[in-house]
This record gives structure tokens, C-alpha cells and sequence, in this order.
């Protein structure tokens, strides 16, 4: 609404009495938070559309109207107070009435400490609720594989509903009924397995409570842990290392991976791999089948497979488009079977059953471990995944305290990986890490100039046009699924071509991913994440996933002739036609 | 898309397959069937390129739409203040007896009358009042809704 005014004189409005400079906010709670006042919000995020639900962002003009500051623009000489007498009684009262709706479990709820609403009510002085609980208990639904929603804990700030709709596109749950009645709902009241939920677990990201969280299954790898018959496994993917220490007070941007290596040793795993290394194995399987589609003609564009969001809601939304997507297994999946099959040698015949964990930033990490194509012999690939914040709880229980730990290595033959394998954890990472394979010329400023050529950044649709043997390739990076339904349209309609396409379901990548630790303030988190991640490639002596030479005996000591294809790719099928 | 709606076709096109036209696209839906099927609403949404939920969220939104079937005479008891005062609820009590519906339960099992009250028709002058398919009827009694449902019952 307001313009940018580059001739004007300045604007200014009065916050408290304090005169503040109008810098082209959008709402009034942006000027007031300029001033360092912290007015608290649920349904308010910079990166969704302003909804003005939970009023708690409530604001007095000098005339004494009650206004919401997220949903008011601000206008040149407009006078606002924050804390007055009236706004302090109307924030409380706002308050007790969404507690008085809400389930005081507080105690053994999983949010717990980290219940924006709970904050609140102690931030607030809220320490009694006078008014009865009118709503009627509703079932929770535990059926996705990857989140849980209890009703009973939802406040209707819409944040769920919002990022679903706007950032994904998907729309799974909305409002439904009025009034008392209302709730948030996928349609019909189906359960949210019944819906085409991609279990990006965005919605359980911005969540104020527990209504919606990440189904845990920590209690599963803790049962595997203390099974003295199972030789258990663990594989901790590139994006955890950049969050897991926001849990424990350490710096987004600062790299955790030693620490969280010994972590997983202190658990009392028997063996910790890194998924970078089969990230790279995903870049030589990828590249190989990118250059063999270049020479057969196609199909293009060749879709990366890596995010299992993505591959769900192609099969629910773009069916049409299976056959382009990399018939590459994810690296999570890649590393499960060739570990799987190095177990099967003769020297590790020793009764124990070998179990799979797998420590993923992502909640459909979940969903793709427990996918039939990934079921064989009456196992799964992949046994257990449990997120960055699931590993954070497991930690705590334990007591092992992340910061003070001396930085350990992970476990060989699988623990070697390059700079290319990190770069997986944010947007662009798959892209810069295959034109590094696919680019002949492999020298510093070859990556500086892949770096800068567009793959890299959080801008939604990102381009790129490289060079391979004369030929022009035209590559798209996208992120958030809302973004790459844009794509689809576009390239459906004939108005752009791609010959390759990544696409990554959370905005930013992985490091955003629905299973990292939460934070209030999304966007300058994954930006710290996305730096951790370059730095760590930065510092990697290895740049390209073709050179580690675990890669290379990977292919040589533990696959067969034959078996590379077979334990590294997968075939989706297509829905069947009704 | 397996099903084919050839009514919901002619209706979404008579509305230019706008999402914003959504309520009214509704009502025409509702106005065929009588109700809003559930799979007829997904077929809606998926036409209008809108979530399902949406379309749910819509469709649940306002009163007017219902998406359980109806019975072939919709009998709507006004309980606006002014029936009210003029004993509506003895009205309904005696339609709910008749009927053997009661307040969670609106239609009848063969499908011929569902029961619902609203709260003002904007006749009160008229009240006690009741419609059955839009059609009112004045100044009700319970006696007169009686002789009123033995009528729609030969009637069919």
C-alpha cells in the first residue's frame, strides 16, 4: 500500500511518542518492531499472508481505537501506543479465552517448553483460566506416517492452513464449519492420510502448539538401541548438522558435525555414517543418468528425485510427470540398501539383525522410508527415521550435552563424503553438486563460476544455463511446492523449456525442512543453516562427489556387476487409472 | 476423472469456471441434488482449481448448504422471536413426534421430509410460520401441521 517515496519527504509515525521513520512497512507491527518492541503474534510470519486472527498484536490510535498492528497500514503522522491500560486488559482477556478452548496437559505435552501459547500465558501473567473448556474432545489423528494432529490443541491461529495453501499449494486443511464450531480440518474430516498430504511437515514448522507435531519414533530406535540381538545403524543426513545445535544454544550458522557425530556414538550406536557420501553416489548415479538421457533424447526435463515431498506430489498432482523424475533412490535410501548389502558379507554373520536409523531434517523422510518399493525380503530399507528435533530429545533425555562434546568422526567404509554430498542440505545443492560432476574443467574458478550461476540463493525459481560439450543446458532450481507448481504451468504451456529441474518441497531446501529444531524467526534461520552448509563445502578438501574415493570403492569393493542399478534406483509406478 | 457430471459441467461453465463464483456454483449444485454430495464437490474443486478443503470450508461455512441428503419435502419451522412467542416450539415438537425425528436427527429414513428450523423467515406477521419446499404456511398450530403432513404423505 504504501509507495516507495524516493522524492517525497519522509513519513514518519508515533510509536509509544517515540517518532519512528517510515521505511516502506507494510503493516504497523513492522514500524513497532523497528523500536524494539516485541509485540507477541501467533498467526503473524513475514513469509505468509497477514490473516489477523489472534489479535494479540492489539494497538491503541489516539483516539482510543483497538486495532490488530499486523493487519493496519501504516500511514505519515499516524500516533499508536502498545501498552496502554486498555491494550493490557485485551491481550490478557484474548488470551484466557483461547486457553479456556485449549487442553492443559501441559505438563506431558510433547510442545512443552517450547509451547508458543505457554509462553505466552507466562510472558502475559495469564495464571488462571476462568471460564470452562466448551469444546468437545475430537479425536487426534495419528495416521500420516510423518504428523500427528490433535484438534483439541489448535488455537485457529490458521498458520497451518496458510503455509499449506500459499508456500505449498496444497491446501490439506482448511477451515471448516463457524463459530463455536470451528475447526481446522482436512475436507470432509478425513484423516490427514486420506488426503494428498506430501508430509512436508511445513504445517507442524509453524505450529504456536501441539496440534500439530511430528509423529516420533524415538522410542523405537531407544528399543533398538537397548536390544543387545540388533547391530544398530545410524546415518545422519547434511542439514542436520547445521540445526541440531540451535536445540542446545549454539549458533545456526555454526557446524555441528564432529558433535554430532560423538552424539550419536554417546546414543550407543553401534554404527554412525554420514548421508553425504551417498549424496555423492546420488550425484554419480544422477549425472550418469542425466548424460545417458542427453544421448537417448530424454525425457526431459529430468527431475531430481531426492525429496520424497516432491515425488508424492507428483504422483498426486502431476502423474503425467513420473517418468521424468531421476530414477536415482534418495541418499537416504542409497545408503540404507548399499549398507544393508555390506552387512549381508560373511565376516558379519554373527546372528545380530542389522537395523537402519536414519537422522533426517525432513518429516516425509518418514513417509518415503515406509513406501513398498523400498520393502524387500520382508524388510524395509530403512527402518526407523527420526528428525533433527527427534535426535535433540533423544540427546536431552540422555543428558548428553551437544556443546561440551569433543568432535568425533563417522564410521568407514560410509563416512567419507565431499563438499558436493553437504551441499544437498539447501536449494541449488543437487544442481551445483551435478554440473560439478558433468563440467570437464575442475579447477577453483570453475566453482566460483557455478557457484555465481544462479544456483545458488533463496530467490522461489532460480535459472541456470551451462555449457556441456558445446551443448546449452538449461536448468530451474525451485523450492516450496506452491513455486513449482508455477514451474509446471509454465513449462506445460510450452512457455519455457529446462532440461533439468531440482526441485526441493521446503522453502530453502532441507535446512528448512519440517523435522529441524524449531525457530521463531524462519527466515534469517535457514539463511544461517544455508551459510553453514557452503562454509562446510567451503572447507572440504574434496569438491567433487566422482573423486572421493569411498565413492569409488563403493562401486568396486561392495556393489557387483549389475548391482549398482539395481540398489540405487527405484522405480515409482505410475497411480492406477480408476 | 472416472464419474462424469454433466448438470455440475453446464453450472460451473454457466459461472465461467470462476473460483470466485464458488458460493453461487454451490447453491446451483445444492439446488439440483438437494444437498451437496461429497463427491460432486470434489469434482467442483478439482474443476475450479481449489483445494478440497477450501471448497469444505466453504460449503460448511454457511447454514444453507447441506451435505447430508435431503428428504423430499424440506419442512422449515421459523423460531424466530416472533414464532417463538407465538409457540413455534410446540410446532416442531409436534412435527419431531410425527416424524419420529428429534434434534440430531433431520431427515426421515424413507428420504420424504427433512425438519429444520431457521431463524427468521421475515414473515411475522405471519407467525407461526413454517415452509415446506419455499411454499408458506401462516399462522400454524400444531393441528394444522398434523392435517398438513397426512396431506403430504397421500400427496406422494
Amino acid at each position: 500500500m504504501i509507495a516507495k517515496h524516493e522524492n517525497n519527504t519522509e513519513k514518519y509515525m508515533l510509536i509509544d511518542g517515540l517518532k519512528v521513520k517510515l521505511e516502506g512497512e507494510i503493516n504497523v507491527l513492522q514500524v513497532i518492531r523497528k523500536t524494539g518492541i516485541q509485540l507477541p503474534t501467533f498467526c503473524y510470519h513475514s513469509d505468509l499472508s497477514t490473516y489477523g486472527a489472534c489479535r494479540m498484536c492489539v494497538v491503541e490510535d489516539d483516539r482510543g481505537s483497538v486495532m490488530a498492528a499486523c493487519s493496519t497500514v501504516p500511514r505519515d503522522g499516524m500516533s499508536i501506543k502498545t501498552n496502554t491500560k486498555k491494550l493490557l486488559k485485551h491481550r490478557r482477556m484474548i488470551l484466557e479465552l483461547i486457553l479456556a478452548n485449549h487442553c492443559r496437559d501441559c505438563t506431558t505435552c510433547e510442545k512443552n517448553q517450547k509451547c508458543d501459547l505457554r509462553a505466552l500465558a507466562d510472558r502475559l501473567g495469564v495464571y488462571g483460566v476462568r471460564f470452562d473448556n466448551s469444546r468437545p474432545v475430537q479425536p487426534v489423528d495419528a495416521t500420516s506416517p510423518a504428523i500427528v494432529r490433535d484438534p483439541s490443541k489448535c488455537i485457529l491461529c490458521g498458520d497451518c492452513v496458510r503455509v499449506c495453501d500459499e508456500v505449498q499449494g496444497m491446501g490439506v486443511i482448511d477451515f471448516a464449519h463457524r463459530g463455536a464450531e470451528i475447526e481446522v480440518t482436512p475436507a470432509f474430516g478425513k484423516s490427514l492420510s486420506e488426503t494428498s498430504c506430501v508430509s512436508c511437515g511445513q504445517c507442524v514448522a509453524v505450529c504456536p502448539t501441539a496440534a500439530l507435531v511430528i509423529k516420533g519414533q524415538t522410542q523405537l530406535v531407544w528399543d533398538a538401541l537397548h536390544d543387545p540381538n540388533k547391530r544398530v545403524v545410524c546415518q545422519m543426513a547434511p542439514a542436520v548438522r547445521v540445526a541440531l545445535g540451535e536445540d542446545f544454544g549454539m549458533e545456526a550458522s555454526g557446524i555441528s558435525t564432529g558433535k554430532a557425530f560423538a552424539a550419536l556414538n554417546r546414543l550407543g550406536f553401534d554404527y554412525v555414517y554420514d548421508t553425504c557420501l551417498s549424496a555423492d553416489l546420488t550425484v554419480v548415479e544422477e549425472s550418469n543418468e542425466f548424460l545417458e538421457r542427453l544421448q537417448n533424447g530424454g525425457p526431459f526435463p529430468m527431475f531430481t528425485s531426492c525429496c520424497p515431498g516432491w515425488v508424492k506430489f507428483v504422483e498426486e498432482k502431476h502423474p503425467e510427470l513420473l517418468d521424468n523424475i531421476s530414477s536415482c533412490k534418495s541418499p537416504m535410501q542409497m545408503l540404507s540398501a548399499v549398507s544393508r548389502k555390506y552387512f549381508q558379507r560373511p565376516e558379519w554373520q554373527d546372528g545380530k539383525e542389522t537395523v537402519m536409523v536414519a537422522v533426517m531434517p525432513c518429516t516425509a523422510k518418514k513417509a518415503e522410508a515406509a513406501r513398498k518399493e523400498f520393502f524387500h525380503d520382508g524388510k524395509y530399507d530403512t527402518d526407523i527415521v527420526i528428525t533433527t528435533s527427534e535426535l535433540s530429545y533423544m540427546l536431552k533425555e540422555a543428558g548428553i550435552d551437544l556443546p561440551n562434546l569433543n568432535p568425533e568422526s563417522p564410521d568407514m567404509p560410509f563416512g567419507l563424503a565431499s563438499g558436493s554430498g553437504l551441499l544437498f542440505g539447501v536449494t541449488g545443492g543437487v544442481t551445483e553438486a551435478v554440473i560439478r560432476r558433468c563440467m570437464g574443467v575442475k579447477t577453483s574458478e570453475a566453482l566460483q563460476t557455478i557457484a555465481y550461476s544462479g544456483v545458488r540463493g533463496m530467490d522461489g525459481i532460480k535459472e541456470a544455463v551451462v555449457e556441456l560439450d558445446g551443448k546449452e543446458i538449461r536448468i530451474a532450481v525451485v523450492h516450496g511446492l506452491a513455486n513449482t507448481e508455477k514451474l509446471i504451468k509454465e513449462m506445460q504451456a510450452g512457455n519455457i523449456y529446462y532440461d533439468f529441474v531440482e526441485v526441493m518441497t521446503c522453502p530453502g531446501g532441507c535446512v528448512n525442512g519440517g523435522g529441524q529444531p524449531l525457530a521463531k524467526k524462519r527466515q534469517p534461520i535457514r539463511e544461517k543453516r544455508t551459510t553453514g552448509i557452503y562454509n562446510a563445502d567451503g572447507m572440504s578438501q574434496l569438491k567433487y562427489s566422482d573423486e572421493n574415493p569411498q565413492v569409488k570403492s563403493i562401486y568396486h569393493d561392495i556393489l557387483g556387476i549389475g548391482e549398482a542399478h539395481k540398489l540405487l534406483h527405484v522405480h515409482y509406478p505410475h497411480p492406477q487409472q480408476d | 476423472m472416472p464419474q462424469q457430471y454433466p448438470e455440475v459441467d453446464a453450472i460451473l461453465k454457466a459461472h465461467g469456471l470462476s473460483q470466485s463464483a464458488i458460493i453461487s456454483i454451490l447453491q446451483d449444485v445444492q439446488k439440483h441434488y438437494r444437498y451437496l454430495p461429497e463427491d460432486v464437490l470434489i469434482y467442483v474443486a478439482k474443476c475450479l482449481g481449489l483445494s478440497e478443503a477450501k471448497v469444505y470450508s466453504v460449503a460448511t461455512f454457511y447454514d444453507n448448504f447441506s451435505l447430508e441428503p435431503k428428504g423430499k419435502y424440506v419442512i422449515k419451522v421459523c423460531d424466530g422471536t416472533a414464532c417463538h412467542v407465538r409457540k413455534s416450539p410446540l410446532i416442531l415438537n409436534a412435527l419431531r413426534r410425527a416424524l419420529g425425528l428429534n434434534e440430531a436427527k433431520h431427515t426421515t429414513d424413507d428420504m420424504m421430509f427433512t425438519l429444520e428450523t431457521v431463524s427468521c423467515l421475515g414473515t411475522c406477521g405471519l407467525a407461526p410460520v413454517l415452509t415446506v419446499n419455499d411454499k408458506v404456511y401462516p399462522a400454524m398450530t400444531p393441528e394444522k401441521t398434523e392435517a398438513l403432513l397426512k396431506q403430504l404423505k397421500e400427496a406422494k
